[in-house]
């Protein structure tokens, strides 16, 4: 077979990097998001078809063999896997990825004696490791096959800091080596790191996590493509490293809070001193028909959607009710917080799936200043970002973080589980207002029944 | 490609990265961090060259262990992507989804 000449290869590469360019400018906008991710596709069929073209390789059967057998084994997952468990499934295949690319450089190691290249591998490693492991680590706190609470022993700082100088060291005798024992230890150092890292987080800063550990597993991308001298894998890992970054950022922004604060433990597990003090206060519980009528006649409803939706699978409930109350001539928008859930954007994407159209997602900026306008605010499964706590007890670990003013709404409707504090463990004073009443129960259950009797209004 | 050339790259692709997704509202966070997500499982490409140049069979093993979760990375990321956006929809095209779904429904 002729191999194409480098030029060309290069060439085909700069249109992949350029698709992927393409494809993230698309995913800024609802419409041409979609465009976009099949532009990213096309790129990067077109890079793996180059690879196949312009490098002599053996082994080409069991390398299409194993193309099979990763394609057949995620695309039907991906296909299948229900809205709500979107979380877990970014990643783990975050994790993957990062995995990938860390046995990528562990490989390369016996290939070069360049020190530059090495302490590229020794990066790929390691990072690929924190990232494969911390998924890992994630997807089982969020798949529920571990506990989603914070995990913190004595001396957990002391073991991370230990493991950490155990690998900047074990690195370092690796770019002076090359030994490829020591790398294994690298990795497996990294794979510990990883697992301590995530470890301590607690619920509510996963997105944060999974959104970080992206970040991270851009740059081993980035890194392996240093040491393979390949533009095409330094641009994209390079490019999902930023995108990730500011993503991370952004949350972190949103919870008013910095990322290091969160890795190293502000949410440091436990309910906050005084919460069981004031919890034997009497609140007012309500009916559905109760909550129907509040709604009913109602000139202007807010949405607010939390994790409890997401539990619940009650996102098409929720959309029917919002179109049960539409159909009454009452306006109804749908109001984002930008850390419900687990995942950036989490609500959006169940909304969305629930055919609720984006108009009707309002992100917080956009629509704190309507609550005072608003004759009722209904809490669907969602608890700290909605806690005043954040702005008024400066001791309070959610303290700072930007919260939806559903306060300011003329009623206010909160659909729970129970009494029990959100995952901040931290008592909501918001719950024992005059404006406030109560439907427990499941909150697809609750809205079902909710909507049964608006609709019998 | 020499050192100067690759870091002048890095360097360009961060400012990129930084210039594209800075103004992604958070509408559509999760389908950017999934299609970011499935970008970086072009790893794939870095798996096969080192499969391809594999002589000795447990190195030739670990580059198939990496082809493989690269692969999965790769299809996963692209497949669950286009689904969730598929679900996104302006209301102009709700009410028309709605429309020829009744009419199929006669």
């Amino acid at each position: 077979m002729t191999l194409l000449d480098p030029v060309w290869t290069s060439l085909l590469y700069l249109a992949a990097a350029v698709f992927f360019i393409l494809a993230l400018r698309g995913l800024s906008s609802p419409r041409t998001a979609r465009r976009g991710n099949l532009i990213g596709a096309f790129g990067a069929l077109l890079a793996v078809v180059t690879v196949f073209l312009s490098a002599r390789l053996d082994n080409i059967p069991w390398i299409i063999g194993a193309i099979a057998v990763g394609t057949a084994v995620a695309a039907p997952v991906a296909r299948r896997v229900q809205m709500t468990q979107m979380p877990q499934l970014v990643a783990l295949f975050n994790g993957v990825g990062g995995g990938a690319a860390a046995l990528v450089a562990l490989l390369e190691l016996s290939h070069t004696a360049d020190p530059w290249v090495r302490l590229a591998i020794v990066f790929t490693l390691l990072v690929g490791a924190v990232s494969f492991a911390g998924s890992g680590v994630t997807f089982a706190k969020l798949q529920e096959l571990m506990t989603t609470r914070p995990i913190v022993f004595p001396g957990l700082p002391v073991v991370m800091a230990a493991v950490l100088l155990a690998a900047v060291g074990t690195a370092v005798a690796v770019v002076l080596t090359g030994s490829l024992a020591l790398a294994v230890l690298l990795m497996v150092l990294g794979l510990a790191a990883g697992a301590l890292l995530v470890l301590p987080v607690g619920g509510a800063d996963v997105p944060i996590v999974i959104s970080l550990l992206n970040a991270f597993t851009g740059l081993a991308v980035a890194a392996s493509g240093v040491v393979l001298g390949n533009v095409l894998l330094v641009v994209a890992g390079t490019l999902v490293g930023a995108s990730g970054t500011i993503l991370t950022r952004a949350m972190a922004a949103a919870m008013g809070r910095s990322v290091a604060g969160i890795l190293f433990g502000a949410f440091k597990g436990g309910s906050t001193a005084g919460s069981t003090a004031v919890s034997e206060r009497p609140v007012r519980s309500s009916s559905a028909e109760d909550v129907a009528v509040l709604l009913g006649y109602a000139q202007r409803v807010i949405i607010v959607p939390g994790y409890g939706l997401a539990v619940a699978q009650g996102q098409h409930t929720a959309a029917e009710l919002a179109l049960a109350l539409e159909a009454r001539g009452i306006e109804v928008d749908f109001a984002i917080h930008p850390v419900a859930g687990r995942m950036p954007g989490h609500m959006n994407v169940l909304l969305a799936e629930a055919n609720v159209p984006y108009e009707s997602l309002k992100e917080m900026g956009e629509i704190n200043s309507e609550f005072r306008m608003a004759d009722v605010a209904l809490v669907v499964g969602a608890n700290d970002v909605v806690n005043p706590a954040a702005k008024t007890s400066s001791g309070s670990p959610i303290y700072g973080m930007p919260i939806l003013e559903v306060a300011d709404a003329r009623q206010v409707i909160f659909l729970k589980r129970s009494m029990r504090p959100g995952f901040a463990g931290i008592e909501n004073e918001l719950l024992y207002e005059p404006q406030t009443s109560l439907l427990f129960g499941d909150a697809k259950d609750s809205l079902a029944k909710v909507l049964g009797a608006v609709k019998a209004l | 490609m020499d050192g100067m050339s690759l870091l002048t790259v890095t360097v360009l692709a961060v400012f990129v990265g930084f210039e594209v997704v800075s103004k992604v509202s958070s509408t559509l966070h999760t389908p950017l961090m999934s299609g970011a997500n499935a970008i970086h499982g072009i790893i794939l490409v870095g798996a096969i060259i080192v499969a391809g140049q594999a002589a000795d069979p447990w190195v030739l093993a670990v580059a198939l262990l990496a082809v493989v979760l690269a692969t999965a990375n790769l299809v996963g990321g692209f497949v669950v992507t286009d689904r969730m956006l598929h679900m996104f929809r302006a209301r102009k095209d709700v009410v028309r989804q709605e429309a020829t779904g009744k009419e199929e429904a006669k």
